[in-house]
C-alpha cells in the first residue's frame, strides 16, 4: 500500500535484507514504539528524546488534523470533550458495559458491538482513536529507522476478549500497519525480562497498567515461554487508583457538582497526588476550579492505602484463580515480574510480596518492559532471527469460548487457558422433525448461562435437509488463531450434503458494525476461502481509498490536475468494484489505485522527510 | 508440514501406551512447535500460514490428548476401536455412583455457605482417587489389555476429572 507505507528507496537504511519490525505497546495512559536495533531492544523516543506518547487524541477545532500525545496531553483540561483519554477502555465494549459512564467527560453514542464518541470532527469510534495513536508511533519509528516497516507486533492485555483483540488488530490495519502479531502484555514482558536474565523456572507476570490488569503465570525453560494461566480484570487499573484520589477529593474539599473542565483538571490532580506518594509520605493537592473555588489538600500514604484497599484486593482474586488453573501455589512461583507503570505503588508492591512470600522483581523499567518484549518478538517474526536465537512462544485464550444451547445454557468448546492457536469441533443435532435451519450464538466467558457471557456472533446455518429430529449432524468448529483471534464455521454432514458458514468480525466491512461481521456461504470450506479473500480484498480496498483521501486532502497540492483525475477515476473505479463481489475486480482495482499513487506517494514521502529533517535541524540549533 | 495421517503417539515418536514418559513427550511436542508454530511462518506466503495455523493446532489437540489422563486413555481405546467417550452411555456401579452423589450433595453444602476450606480438602480427596484410577488405567491399558475394565475405569475417571472441575468453580464463586 503505496499510501501508507511509504518507502525511499533512495533511503534504504541498511545494505543486508533487514526487515525493519517494531513493537508497539498500545497502552490505556502511556503508549510506546521499540525495535531491536544491534541485537539489544530499545524504545525509540520521539524527537524530544520522550519515550512514552501519552494516549491521548484530540479532535482541532481549526483546519481540521489531530494531537496526539503530549500535544493533546497539554489542552485535555481545556478541550475535554474533544480530547479522548483511555481510549483503550471502550475498545470492542458497549455503551451497557460502562456501569459509571459519567465518570468520563465525553459525549457517548451508543452503537450495536461498540461505543462511539461523538467529537466536533464527528463521531468517532474507539478504533479510529487508537488507530491515530498508532499512526502517530508508526511516523516515529519509519523515520527513526529511515524505512518502511515490514511489520509490527501490538500488545494487547492478555485479558482482552476476542471483540477488545478483533478491534486492537482492526485499529492497526486502520493505521497502515501490517501486524505480525498481536502479543499478550504479560507474555511479552515475560520475553523481555526472561531473555534478559537468562531465566528459568516459573514466573508469574503481574502487570498492572492505566485500565487494565492482567495476570500470567508461565514457565520458562529451554528456550520456551509457555504460558500457564492467565486471569485479570480488563477493566481495572492505574486510572481507578486515580478515580478513588478524586472522589475522596470532592467529599473531602465537599465540592459542588462541576463541569467537565473541572472534572478532568481534578482527575490530573489526583493523579499527581497519587504519583507522589510513590516516593513520599504526603502529597499536597491544589487547584483553582473554573468556578474560582480552590481545592488545597494534603493526601497521605495511609489514607491512600486505605481508600484504594479494596482495588488492591480486586488484584488478588484473579491472581489466586490464575494459580488453580495452573494447579500451582504461590511457593512454586520462583519470581514476579512488576509491569506498568501502576505496579510502582507502594501498596501494590506490598501486596504481592505478601501474597508470594518473596519481593517481587522491579529490574526493568515497568512502563518498557511490555515494548521491549514486542520489539523482540516482532524482530523474530519478520524473519530476523540470529543464530542461537531459537526461543518460542506457547500462549493461551484467556477466556472460554462457547455456543448457546437449548435454555439459554452455555456449552463451552474452547476452554481458557487452552494453548493457542487451537481448533476443535463439536457435533450438535436438530431437535424438531424437517428442521431446516439452525441458530449458532458465540460466546465468551467463565458463567454459564448465555446473559452473563460476551456475546461474540450470532449466524443461522440455513439449508440442511429436512431429516427427523436427532438425525442431522451439524459439526461447529472453532478456530483460534496465534492472535487469539476466533473463527467459527459450521457444516451439517449427512448425505453427501454440506453447508457452511464462516464467522469472522472485521473492521471496515460494514459501517454499521465493527465488531460482528458475517460471511455467509452454502458451500465447501474451499469456497469459504474466496469469501475470505473477498472480504480481504474489500478491507483493502476501503483503507486504501481512505488513506488516498485522506492524503489527497493533506497533500493536494504536490499533484498536478491531471495526476489528480487519474486517481480520483482509480478510486472511484475502486469504490465501484467494492460494491460488487468479484474479488478479483476488487484487488485489480486496488492494483492500479497502488501504481498511479506511487509517485505521489514518493512525493509525500520527501516532504514529511523534509519536515523531519527541518524539525531536526531546528533542535540541533536550539 | 505435518502428516496429518499420523496417529498422535505417531506424531510425537512416543509409544501407544497409557503410560507416558511427559518429559519425552514435551520434548517432542516442543521441537514439532518449533518448526511448525505459526510465529516460524509469519511471513511465508497464505498458503504456508494457514498450513502453519493448522498444523500446530493439530499439534496442540494432539498434546493435549496424551496430556491429560482421560483423554489419553480414551484416545487409546479408540485406537482399538473402542469408544469411551459416548455421553449417552452412563452405566457405572451403584456404589461408585452412590459415593460420588453423596459427595456433590457435600459440594453443595459447602459452596452454599463459601465454606472454602471444606472445598479445597474435597478437591484434594477427589484428586487422590482419580491419581488411583490412572495407575489402575495403566496396569490394565499396558500390562493386562483388558479393555473392557479400562473403559470402565475410563469413565469413573472422566466423572471425578468432572467432580474436581466443578469444586474447583465452586471454590472460584466463594472468592467472588
Amino acid at each position: 500500500m503505496a499510501l501508507l507505507q511509504i518507502s525511499e528507496p533512495a533511503a534504504s537504511p541498511v545494505p543486508h535484507e533487514r526487515r525493519l519490525a517494531v513493537g508497539i505497546d498500545l497502552g490505556t495512559t502511556n503508549s510506546l514504539v521499540a525495535t531491536v536495533r544491534n541485537g539489544i531492544p530499545v524504545v525509540l523516543p520521539d524527537d524530544q528524546g520522550r519515550p512514552l506518547l501519552p494516549s491521548i487524541v484530540r479532535y482541532r477545532d481549526e483546519a481540521r488534523g489531530v494531537d496526539v500525545g503530549y500535544a493533546a496531553e497539554a489542552l485535555q483540561a481545556r478541550d475535554p470533550q474533544n480530547t479522548i483519554v483511555s481510549v483503550k477502555r471502550f475498545m470492542g465494549r458497549g455503551l451497557a458495559d460502562f456501569t459509571d459512564d459519567r465518570r468520563f467527560p465525553y459525549r457517548f453514542i451508543d452503537e450495536p458491538g461498540m461505543v462511539r464518541l461523538a467529537t466536533r470532527a464527528g463521531i468517532k469510534s474507539p478504533v479510529e482513536v487508537s488507530a491515530e495513536i498508532l499512526r502517530a508511533l508508526s511516523v516515529r519509528a519509519t523515520l527513526s529507522l529511515g524505512g518502511e516497516l515490514a511489520g509490527v507486533v501490538v500488545t494487547v492485555p492478555a485479558y482482552f476478549d476476542d471483540a477488545q483483540r478483533q478491534a486492537t488488530k482492526d485499529a492497526a490495519k486502520l493505521a497502515g500497519l501490517n501486524v505480525l502479531r498481536l502479543l499478550n502484555e504479560p507474555t511479552a514482558a515475560a520475553i523481555a525480562y526472561g531473555l534478559d536474565n537468562a531465566a528459568e523456572g516459573t514466573y508469574a507476570v503481574y502487570d498492572l497498567g492505566g485500565g487494565t490488569f492482567d495476570i500470567s503465570i508461565l514457565t520458562l525453560s529451554r528456550g520456551v515461554f509457555e504460558v500457564l494461566a492467565t486471569n485479570g480484570d480488563s477493566a481495572l487499573g492505574g486510572d481507578d487508583f486515580d478515580h478513588r484520589v478524586y472522589c475522596w477529593m470532592i467529599e473531602t474539599a465537599g465540592i459542588a457538582p462541576h463541569s467537565a473542565e473541572d472534572t478532568r483538571l481534578l482527575m490530573l490532580k489526583a493523579r499527581e497526588a497519587k504519583e507522589n506518594l510513590t516516593l513520599h509520605p504526603n502529597a499536597t493537592i491544589v487547584a483553582t476550579l473554573s468556578t474560582g473555588d480552590r481545592v488545597d489538600l494534603t493526601l497521605t500514604a495511609d489514607t491512600f492505602t486505605a481508600i484504594t484497599r479494596t482495588l488492591v484486593a480486586k488484584t488478588l482474586t484473579p491472581l489466586k484463580r490464575a494459580l488453580r488453573d495452573a494447579q500451582l501455589t504461590p511457593f512454586d512461583i520462583k519470581g514476579v515480574v512488576m509491569v506498568g507503570g501502576a505496579t510502582r505503588m507502594p501498596q501494590i508492591q506490598k501486596a504481592v510480596g505478601e501474597f508470594f512470600g518473596q519481593p517481587p522483581l522491579t529490574n526493568l523499567d515497568p512502563d518498557q518492559v511490555v515494548a521491549l518484549g514486542a520489539a523482540i518478538q516482532a524482530n523474530v517474526l519478520a524473519g530476523n532471527r540470529s543464530p542461537g536465537e531459537d526461543w518460542l512462544l506457547l500462549d493461551v485464550i484467556p477466556l472460554s469460548l462457547g455456543l448457546e444451547t437449548m435454555g439459554g445454557l452455555v456449552e463451552k468448546v474452547v476452554p481458557r487457558n487452552s494453548t493457542i492457536p487451537v481448533a476443535r469441533s463439536q457435533e450438535f443435532t436438530t431437535f424438531k422433525d424437517g428442521q431446516t435451519a439452525m441458530a449458532i450464538h458465540v460466546v465468551q466467558g467463565e458463567r454459564e448461562k448465555v446473559p452473563d457471557c460476551r456475546s461474540l456472533a450470532r449466524f443461522e446455518l440455513r439449508g440442511i435437509p429436512p431429516m427427523v429430529a436427532g438425525a442431522a449432524r451439524i459439526r461447529v468448529t472453532f478456530q483460534v488463531d496465534a492472535d487469539g483471534l476466533l473463527a467459527v464455521s459450521a457444516r451439517e454432514e449427512t448425505s453427501g450434503i454440506e453447508a457452511a458458514v464462516t464467522v469472522k468480525p472485521s473492521y471496515g466491512l460494514s459501517d454499521s458494525d465493527i465488531a460482528g461481521m458475517l460471511q455467509d456461504s452454502f458451500t465447501h470450506a474451499a469456497n469459504d476461502m474466496v469469501a475470505r479473500a473477498l472480504a480481504e480484498a474489500q478491507v483493502e480496498a476501503d483503507m486504501l481509498v481512505a488513506a488516498t483521501r485522506a492524503a489527497l486532502t493533506a497533500d493536494n497540492d504536490l499533484l498536478s490536475d491531471e495526476e489528480r483525475a487519474a486517481i480520483v477515476k482509480a478510486m472511484d473505479a475502486v469504490v465501484a468494484a467494492r460494491e460488487g463481489s468479484d474479488q478479483r475486480a476488487i484487488s485489480a482495482g486496488t492494483k492500479a489505485l497502488n501504481q498511479v499513487t506511487g509517485d505521489f506517494a514518493a512525493r509525500r514521502m520527501d516532504r514529511g522527510v523534509a519536515r523531519a529533517l527541518t524539525g531536526r535541524r531546528v533542535d540541533a540549533l536550539t | 508440514m505435518i502428516d496429518f495421517s499420523l496417529n498422535y503417539f505417531e506424531l510425537f515418536g512416543v509409544p501407544a501406551r497409557y503410560g507416558v514418559d511427559v518429559e519425552v513427550l514435551e520434548r517432542a511436542y516442543r521441537a514439532l512447535q518449533n518448526e511448525v508454530h505459526p510465529d516460524r511462518h509469519a511471513v511465508g506466503t497464505d498458503a504456508d500460514r494457514r498450513l502453519a495455523l493448522q498444523s500446530s493446532a493439530r499439534v496442540n489437540e494432539a498434546y493435549r490428548a496424551l496430556k491429560h489422563p482421560v483423554l489419553r486413555a480414551q484416545y487409546l481405546l479408540s485406537l482399538r476401536g473402542i469408544d469411551a467417550g459416548d455421553e449417552t452411555d452412563t452405566a457405572l456401579p451403584f456404589d461408585f455412583l452412590e459415593r460420588q452423589l453423596e459427595r456433590r450433595e457435600a459440594v453443595a453444602e459447602a459452596a452454599q455457605v463459601a465454606d472454602e476450606r471444606a472445598l479445597a480438602i474435597m478437591l484434594d480427596a477427589v484428586r487422590g482417587e482419580a491419581r488411583l484410577r490412572e495407575q489402575e488405567l495403566e496396569r490394565l491399558l499396558d500390562h493386562e489389555s483388558a479393555w473392557d475394565e479400562a473403559r470402565q475405569r475410563v469413565r469413573e475417571l472422566k466423572f471425578l476429572t468432572k467432580l474436581a472441575d466443578d469444586i474447583d468453580v465452586a471454590i472460584t464463586a466463594t472468592e467472588a
